[in-house]
């Protein structure tokens, strides 16, 4: 009907005069874009479907292919923007909540890039990170706050669980279910070889990974899928999943198409049934509930495990990390509103929570306050780019941070933001086998490898510039951050100083 | 000695190691120029059947069979890899009879061609390792086959 | 050590190969009764037809015999050998000892008793250099050829002097071309090509006599000619060895080392019967790869080596003027057709075994169903509905790829 009728958000551009017409965008797009016209002797397209996830265009080996927003617009109106207008007559076709996947894309100010990081000069001298040791392990979990001894006289040293890790970042909670049987391989090995944890994400874990446990953080989220003995005692950690920065306040949903063979087996859920996650636990109403699960899990466990709990955050979230601090968790995840998704409805994606760098400076600065900073550790996530955002954030106060985004990108993704449709052309975010099979573990194990690494370099390279050589000494350090172009309401949240003072 | 394996399990059936192998042995610089408007004759195919694929080429077997009953003496085993001599060879389809893994393919005048690990191209790795874009098809030593 | 080869051709110069993969250092004498440097006999063909010359025809290189330390001795005709002394005497008198020796004397080509053949002024026969240039030479545009035989020899020749005649004519005792390797209803699809470029066929007669040029048929007929080239076959050389007192019986017997009934004495090649498994029967298996493969086999056990070489089978790949064909094994047990689109494929299954198959046209990919004859793969093993309609891995196990494809090593 034309009053539907929504003109497509990509032209595919191809040139004719590099195609060779091997059909491969043609055999790699499971969205159909691109087919061969037999008469005209031309490959084709239907830009209707075109996703914009750059597959064809990556394995072109002609480089014929690019893909660009088409110019095609509405009347101007800084107001009524065109994804205004079209999101509107979506709903008015079908009455539904829209979707989208990934974190959230609008303008909103990204923090990380109005702050600054120190280097030494003259006094305090840099440190040549390639020529002296650097210290990148940090271990998670709760730290004694004064020194004990025994009759003897010897101090203490039986701390509780602690998690260790060679850098400080981890992979991030995504379920086998939302991402691929591979994607989660792929994690997994890299972890165990970079001396760091990944996340199953609320989708149980699979058998086959179980030999990854001691890399591995469990999480039981409010639907409790495949959560059992075996897998609790797999992890080496148990996350316990409050909220997340891409849907703060919701639930998640697992369509039942994606509930096949191992998936379900995996969640403990029939085949084809839906995978309702609930908005709240249904058994956490105060943050005492929450105490009664944390200690539920260390009694299963037998206190050999770090309790992670994740929350979003959200407006009031330093009080919130306060009372989780105190329900007996020994690491805190905070998870901005840039936090990915395998599915969250688009206005709650785009409208609730905030960023993670004001709540992570007023996490630490109130646990600080009230004495209870040694009480937990805390991850930060929701968007950490790179290198330089790792240290920002361990600057203002984390003590690692959780990445997800950025390694979904190390393993092929390019942000088309339609991990909802199942269809992932690069084989992470479907259960399509042969879809799943375009990502291939060793590749993608090598890759993640290699991010990490890098990112081990620059961070290394970032302390030694600040004559900092252990990452212990960068935690909370806001001296090292500086601000620019903030108001002062902003730089004071963020317990940091403008540039030049 | 060095191989070419395959592994079907990351065989996307793209063609793309095909077009590559096309291109490393058709002496130009550029893809589009020696392959467009053309129906490649590759030395790799693929097989695809059902969703399982996989990538055939020449096994460079320790006993060929080809070169063993070569009439005309143009194949031959130059540290391990064989090779053809299209100069020599007359398209007698002897190597056709005796390929096990129908590796041997007549070329457009009717002379014989395989692969050849890309030695006598200016490819350097083969070309359908380094173009293949999932690692399914490997360039390894790994023992005879 | 010290080896002696006596012919310099596919099974000789496999011989020499064989016996430098284990030892780089024996002594190699290479005796042949030509004059050439290793040649391709199968090329005299190609040669007249101009597809190859006397040079891109040498089977080896030029510096094949010194870079394998052989003592080449061309135009040495070999007229004894003792196996008692284990000494060998050339017709010029050349006497020779050995440690090991390998006959590969290979055939020669049966010339039936015809009347007032020795008559006829320009008789040939087609099966080794010399007889190629001496027909070259005595063709002339105008010539009419006629050619005795319609088998692979006959029919080569045909196509390879196509050009370079006026007329050819081709008489065979059979009611079809190919009858050793073609039935009834594939021959035909090769008559017709012949006869479209110009090649006549008379099935079923043969002469009775040669009188003033012209050859007197049995049926009555009558046939002018120039040329007359007799290629009704060929029959093993095993005077030497029989001589000697070898076990012979159509060809020289020898098992799958290669070794015949005396002593440290080899033989391999055309002059050799073995065993057809495809058929089960002894067999003269007068083929290119056989010869080479039975020589090397030869070549590696008189290095002391260990090798044996059994799965001989019938197998030929042949075309005339642009249409391939190729067949192996034996035409036994249940056919199954697969021919489409003027393209030929019959395969002959029994006992759960591929025993043989004719493809005429498109022969991509015919040799895996020659391994499946070869290795004698049991046909429950694989998808044969999938391997019969196209060639390919794809039929066999995952298993079987992973190991040949994939240089997977499962333990066994």
């Amino acid at each position: 009907m034309a009053i539907d009728f929504l003109y497509p958000e990509f032209e595919v551009v191809r040139d004719q005069s590099r195609c060779i017409a091997c059909r491969v965008c043609e055999r790699q797009c499971a969205n159909e874009v691109h087919s061969y016209d037999e008469d005209l002797k031309l490959m084709v397209s239907d830009e209707s479907r075109c996703v914009n996830c750059h597959r064809c265009v990556s394995l072109c080996p002609t480089r014929a292919l690019k893909i660009i927003k088409s110019p095609h617009t509405f009347r101007e109106n800084a107001n009524w923007t065109q994804d205004a207008i079209q999101e509107v007559y979506r709903q008015a076709n079908s009455g539904a909540v829209l979707l989208s996947s990934m974190g959230n894309p609008k303008q909103f100010p990204v923090y990380w890039d109005k702050i600054l990081i120190n280097a030494s000069q003259v006094t305090n001298p840099s440190i040549d990170p390639l020529r002296e040791p650097m210290e990148t392990r940090v271990f998670l979990g709760k730290k004694p706050t004064n020194i004990t001894r025994d009759q003897n006289g010897k101090i203490k040293t039986d701390l509780p669980p602690q998690l260790e890790l060679e850098l400080p970042i981890l992979f991030s909670a995504m379920s086998y279910g939302s991402i691929s049987y591979n994607a989660h391989e792929s994690l997994a090995r890299a972890a165990v070889e970079m001396g760091t944890y990944y996340n199953t994400g609320e989708g149980g874990l699979h058998k086959d990974f179980y030999k990854y446990g001691a890399h591995t953080i469990v999480q039981v989220a409010s639907g409790r899928f495949g959560v059992h003995k075996d897998y609790l005692e797999q992890g080496a950690a148990i996350e316990i999943k409050m909220g997340q920065g891409a849907k703060p306040g919701i639930g998640g949903h697992l369509p039942g198409t994606k509930i096949t063979g191992d998936v379900s087996a995996t969640r403990m859920i029939p085949e084809g049934t839906d995978a309702i996650s609930p908005a709240p636990h249904h058994d956490i109403y105060s943050i005492e509930d929450l105490r009664q699960l944390v200690y539920s899990l260390k009694e299963a466990t037998e206190y050999k495990k770090p309790i992670i709990v994740k929350v979003a955050a959200v407006h009031n979230i330093a009080a919130i990390a306060s009372g989780i601090a105190r329900s007996g968790a020994d690491i805190i995840a905070i998870d901005g509103f840039r936090g990915g998704t395998g599915a969250a409805p688009t206005r709650i994606r785009d409208n609730v929570g905030i960023p993670i760098e004001l709540a992570l400076a007023s996490v630490d600065q109130r646990l600080r306050e009230e004495g209870i900073r040694n009480e937990v550790s805390l991850i930060a996530g929701g968007s950490i780019r790179n290198s330089a955002d790792v240290v920002k954030a361990i600057a203002l106060g984390a003590d690692a941070v959780y990445i997800a985004t950025g390694a979904l990108l190390a393993l092929g993704c390019h942000l088309c933001r339609t991990c909802q449709t199942g269809k992932c052309n690069w084989g992470i975010a479907t259960q399509r086998p042969d879809l799943v099979k375009r990502l291939n573990p060793d590749i993608g194990c090598r890759r993640l490898i290699n991010l990490l690494t890098a990112w081990e370099h620059e961070i290394k390279e970032f302390m030694g510039g600040m004559g900092i050589n252990s990452i212990e000494s960068l935690k909370g350090n806001r001296l090292m951050l500086r601000g620019v172009g903030k108001k002062k309401k902003e730089l004071s949240i963020l317990g940091i100083a403008h540039a030049g003072e | 000695m060095k191989r070419v394996y395959v592994n079907e399990k990351w065989c996307l059936a793209c063609h793309l190691c095909e077009y590559y192998c096309a291109f490393a042995n058709s002496g130009e610089k550029s893809m589009v120029k020696a392959l467009k408007n053309l129906k490649i004759n590759p030395r790799i195919h693929i097989e695809e059947k059902n969703g399982i694929s996989f990538a055939v080429s020449c096994r460079h077997c320790e006993e060929p069979l080809c070169v063993k009953g070569c009439i005309s003496g143009a194949l031959s085993q130059k540290d391990g890899v064989i090779l053809i001599d299209q100069n020599k060879c007359v398209g007698c389809y002897t190597c056709v009879l005796s390929c096990p893994y129908g590796a041997i393919s007549p070329t457009e005048t009717g002379v014989m061609q395989k692969c050849e690990l890309c030695t006598t191209n200016a490819s350097g790795t083969p070309a359908c390792v380094k173009g293949c874009p999932n690692g399914a098809i490997v360039f390894e030593e790994r023992g005879t086959v | 050590m010290k080896h002696i080869i006596i012919g310099n051709s596919a099974a000789g110069i496999g011989c020499v190969e064989g016996i430098r993969r284990l030892h780089p250092d024996d002594e190699i004498y290479l005796l042949s009764d030509e004059k050439y440097h290793t040649y391709s006999r199968p090329l005299i063909s190609y040669l007249l037809e101009g597809k190859t010359d006397l040079e891109r025809m040498k089977y080896r290189s030029d510096d094949f015999y010194e870079k394998n330390k052989v003592t080449f001795m061309p135009g040495e005709r070999v007229v004894k050998i003792n196996p008692a002394t284990k000494k060998i005497t050339t017709e010029s008198g050349t006497r020779l000892s050995y440690d090991d020796l390998l006959c590969a004397t290979g055939s020669s080509p049966f010339i039936p008793t015809t009347p007032g053949y020795e008559s006829v002024q320009n008789a040939f026969t087609f099966s080794s250099l010399d007889d190629a240039l001496a027909l070259q030479e005595a063709l002339t545009e105008e010539s009419r050829v006629l050619i005795i035989g319609a088998g692979l020899i006959g029919l080569k020749c045909a196509e390879g002097i196509r050009d370079l005649c006026r007329k050819i004519t081709v008489v065979d005792l059979a009611n079809r071309v190919l009858s050793s390797i073609l039935d009834e209803q594939t021959a035909p699809i090769i008559q017709k090509k012949l006869e479209e470029n110009g090649i006549r066929f008379l099935p079923e007669d043969c002469v009775a006599s040669y009188k003033n040029g012209e050859a007197h048929m049995k049926s009555g007929k009558v046939i002018p000619f120039d040329i007359l080239v007799t290629c009704v076959g060929v029959r093993p050389n095993t005077e030497l060895l029989k001589t000697a007192g070898a076990k012979t019986g159509k060809g020289i017997q020898i098992d799958d080392h290669s070794r015949t009934s005396l002593p440290n004495i080899y033989a391999a090649g055309d002059c050799t019967e073995c065993l057809d498994i495809s058929s089960g029967q002894q067999k003269v298996l007068a083929l290119l790869p056989n010869a080479y493969k039975q020589g090397e086999t030869a070549g590696i056990n008189m290095a002391g080596g260990d090798h044996s070489f059994k799965d001989s089978i019938p197998m030929n790949a042949i075309g005339f003027f642009g249409l391939h064909m190729i067949t192996a094994g034996t035409y036994e047990g249940s056919v199954l057709d697969k021919s489409e689109n003027g393209n030929i494929k019959k395969l002959f299954y029994q006992d759960d075994l591929l025993k043989g198959f004719i493809m005429i046209g498109d022969v991509d990919k015919a040799g895996i169903y020659t391994a499946l004859i070869r290795e004698q793969i049991p046909l429950s093993s694989i998808d044969f509905d999938l391997i019969a309609q196209t060639p390919g891995l794809m039929a066999f196990s995952k298993k079987y790829r992973d190991e040949t494809l994939g240089g997977v090593r499962y333990g066994y």
